[in-house]
């Protein structure tokens, strides 16, 4: 069963600063489906991590909404058969619900599990800083019981200090009745990226966006961290936004891919039909030049020529066209491809695949 | 003064253990034997000395004419202290590094030099067979120098003061890392990454050297200009017969340039061997564990993974015995207790375990 959680449609976002107005976001449309990961992945600047925060309804200043909607699929913990939707778009950023929502139903890792925790804190205390705001218990003992709950209070202190310590165990830290009081200083990185999942998942959220959530750590710990978020995933039922530019850690992760390239969406596909059946020149590039470890061709990786343009100053017609290994003059720097699907649950935007 | 920490096992011979057995090779420039950096950790009033960071510790390893040694390991393994300590931007606790020189020889012909026995004079004259490129293009360039500043400097340093010659030095230069003659008046923020980076190329190659240790030089770049970096670094290899010390964290990334890998683990050298030996065919479980960790570019890839427990060692309080052994998968008692020599065990294969010969273990 694929039922979307979060829909984005048609999704523009822009900043408008001194020196013009860039794109960030250019009509990106997919689905978040329940219980599943979804890659994204994409060069610095193309646009990932602000479709991120455009989901949390957190886009930093300049940037604002242009155009297109984020639906999500509400539902109810306690009466799980009816969905409410949700137009996160529409929302104030600084509401009630909104806030709810952000850090709460749909939580978020950062990439850099340095800066994303306050040094001044310990664990237990920014663990219980989330609880704090969004975890609620049945008013009184014993009401556990009763068939329908309808007083809640907020979290004591002492309650949120043993949820920190259940899910500084769950995420596998070492000695968690003794790291709660730790600062991040006295963390490795590997276990401050556990704390910052810890602190994601302590509100029970039905999604969780990871940014580049691995890409600071070493390839033992970043490995430890996956199987980590894989396992959580299966039992907790979890949705996963997965932005990288790893294209092994996104392979191993996500079932269905998202490429993006200037803040435009250009292939979307299942993990295995980007891998084995990429379409769009861009995505082909990008496999091609990455080295795999264990195949080994001593010579030359295919590279993408040139540069990512300016965001000021986009090319014109597929913004693809200038590095595009099979440019067709005349129609791709003229005419600007369609977001269209060339085979089932395969879409791209690319003019080999139109009629033109 | 600070009491010399104790560097090598107790009984070790120290003259022996430092003499050098490849240099003789002709087709060897660089043997590094012993090689040993401690950082003291201070503490008090008195700033006393309470123990070492063992950031490097006794490693050995050669670097052939016109090949890549790449060198890998987690973060604070000390892959980088190591090649900074080889060039001495880092002074030694201990140890010597043979190299090939021209420039201290009276004639054409080279000499093998102890680097670590130069005094200021000679190491000054050494280092320009030697040069860096850095991990952070960002941050490894003055952003208040030209461009031509930047490549210039090292000529200058040396003593090419003549500014007519050093422009055509430097455009030529400009041109053969791919940027163009008229970038040169620019500054740095005017680049984008893989531009910045380009720069630290052509100032690294601006003393024509010999050897280049390059630090992490793709690491903070994008994919697609990785692979653009990679390429020219392969290319100005065999243009220029370079001898590149390869420091990186992505396994794939050393495979793909280099011909022999070092695998290093809490500033001791675990094994050494050439790429497609090290990755098909590991010796140590540590080279096993951490091939076994990348994931791969494959969505139908069934991840066999081994589990390293716990974290990386602390260098400053390292395990007794293996300093692996809190986190192998294969421990026996004498691994507790016991330091693993460090031997060659098929030719050009080194490694430091006790089971090497034994344990069957799976590469990729």
């Amino acid at each position: 069963m694929r039922e979307p959680l979060v829909e984005i449609k048609d999704l523009h976002v822009d900043f408008e600063v001194r020196d013009g107005t860039i794109h960030a976001i250019q009509g990106a449309t997919f689905n978040i489906v329940r219980g599943e990961t979804t890659g994204v992945i994409g060069e610095s600047g193309c646009g990932k991590s602000v479709t991120a925060k455009a989901i949390m309804q957190m886009i930093p200043k300049p940037g604002k909404f242009v155009k297109g909607e984020v639906l999500y699929h509400y539902r109810d913990k306690d009466n799980p058969g009816q969905e409410e939707i949700i137009n996160i778009s529409d929302l104030d950023p600084d509401g009630t619900r909104i806030r709810k929502i952000r850090g709460g139903e749909i939580g978020m890792i950062f990439q850099e599990p340095m800066s994303s925790l306050n040094p001044v804190y310990t664990a237990g205390f920014q663990i219980g800083e989330a609880l704090d705001i969004h975890r609620l218990v049945p008013k009184t003992v014993g009401d556990h019981m009763a068939d329908a709950i309808t007083e809640f209070r907020h979290v004591t202190k002492k309650e949120s200090r043993e949820i920190a310590i259940d899910y500084l165990h769950k995420v596998g830290l070492p000695k968690p009745k003794e790291r709660v009081d730790s600062y991040p200083h006295q963390l490795s990185g590997g276990q401050r990226q556990r704390v910052m999942v810890a602190i994601a998942l302590s509100c029970d959220p039905v999604m969780l966006i990871a940014d580049e959530p691995t890409t600071a750590l070493d390839v033992s710990i970043e490995a430890q961290i996956l199987d980590l978020m894989k396992n959580l995933q299966e039992t907790e039922d979890m949705a996963i936004m997965f932005i990288t530019h790893n294209l092994g850690v996104v392979a191993e992760m996500a079932q269905d891919i998202i490429v993006m390239y200037m803040g435009k969406q250009v292939e979307r596909a299942t993990a295995v039909n980007i891998f084995y059946e990429p379409k769009h020149p861009y995505t082909k590039a990008l496999l091609e030049s990455i080295p795999h470890v264990g195949k080994r061709h001593r010579g030359r990786l295919a590279s993408i020529k040139g540069m990512v343009p300016s965001p000021f100053n986009l090319p014109s017609g597929c913004v693809f066209h200038p590095r595009c290994p099979s440019f067709m003059p005349g129609k791709c720097d003229v005419i600007i491809p369609k977001w269209q699907e060339v085979e089932e649950n395969h879409w791209v935007s690319c003019l080999l695949y139109e009629e033109v | 003064m600070a009491k010399e920490p104790k560097v090598y096992t107790p009984g070790v011979d120290v003259e022996e253990h430092l003499k050098p057995e490849r240099i003789n090779d002709p087709a060897v420039i660089l043997e590094v034997k012993g090689l040993t950096k401690y950082f003291p950790i201070r503490k008090g009033l008195l700033k006393k000395v309470v123990g070492n960071v063992k950031a490097v510790d006794d490693i050995s390893f050669f670097v052939r004419k016109g090949e890549t040694l790449g060198l890998v390991g987690e973060s604070g393994c000390g892959k980088t202290t190591a090649s900074r300590t080889v060039i001495r931007l880092y002074e030694p606790t201990a140890g010597a590094a043979y190299f090939k020189s021209t420039a201290l020889s009276s004639t054409n012909e080279p000499v093998i030099v102890n680097l670590i026995d130069l005094d200021k004079e000679e190491m000054k004259k050494v280092r320009r067979e030697m040069s860096m490129i850095f991990q952070d293009p960002v941050n490894s360039l003055n952003p208040r120098m030209s461009v031509f500043d930047i490549i210039s400097e090292p000529m200058v340093i040396h003593g090419n003061n003549d500014k007519q010659e050093n422009e055509k030095v430097v455009t030529d230069l400009l041109e053969r890392v791919g940027l163009r003659a008229s970038h040169m008046r620019r500054y740095p923020h005017e680049f984008s990454g893989g531009q910045r980076q380009r720069i630290g190329i052509a100032r690294a190659l601006a003393l024509n050297p010999k050897l280049i240790f390059c630090d992490e030089p793709v690491s903070a770049l994008d994919v697609s200009i990785q692979a653009q970096t990679l390429n020219l670094l392969q290319d100005l290899q065999s243009d220029f017969n370079l001898s590149y010390v390869f420091v990186a964290h992505d396994l794939s990334v050393v495979q793909h340039i280099s011909d022999r890998v070092a695998v290093m683990y809490v500033g001791k050298i675990a094994e050494v061997a050439e790429s497609d030996a090290l990755y098909n065919n590991p010796l140590h479980p540590y080279t096993e564990a951490l091939l076994s960790a990348v994931p791969k570019p494959d969505p139908k890839y069934e991840s066999t993974r081994i589990h390293m427990q716990g974290d990386v060692a602390d260098p400053s309080n390292p395990p007794s015995g293996c300093y692996f052994h809190p986190r192998c998968r294969y421990t026996q008692d004498i691994c507790r207790t016991t330091p693993p020599e460090y031997r060659e065990l098929e030719p050009d294969h080194f490694v430091s375990c006790h089971f090497a010969e034994e344990l069957d273990l799976k590469g990729v």
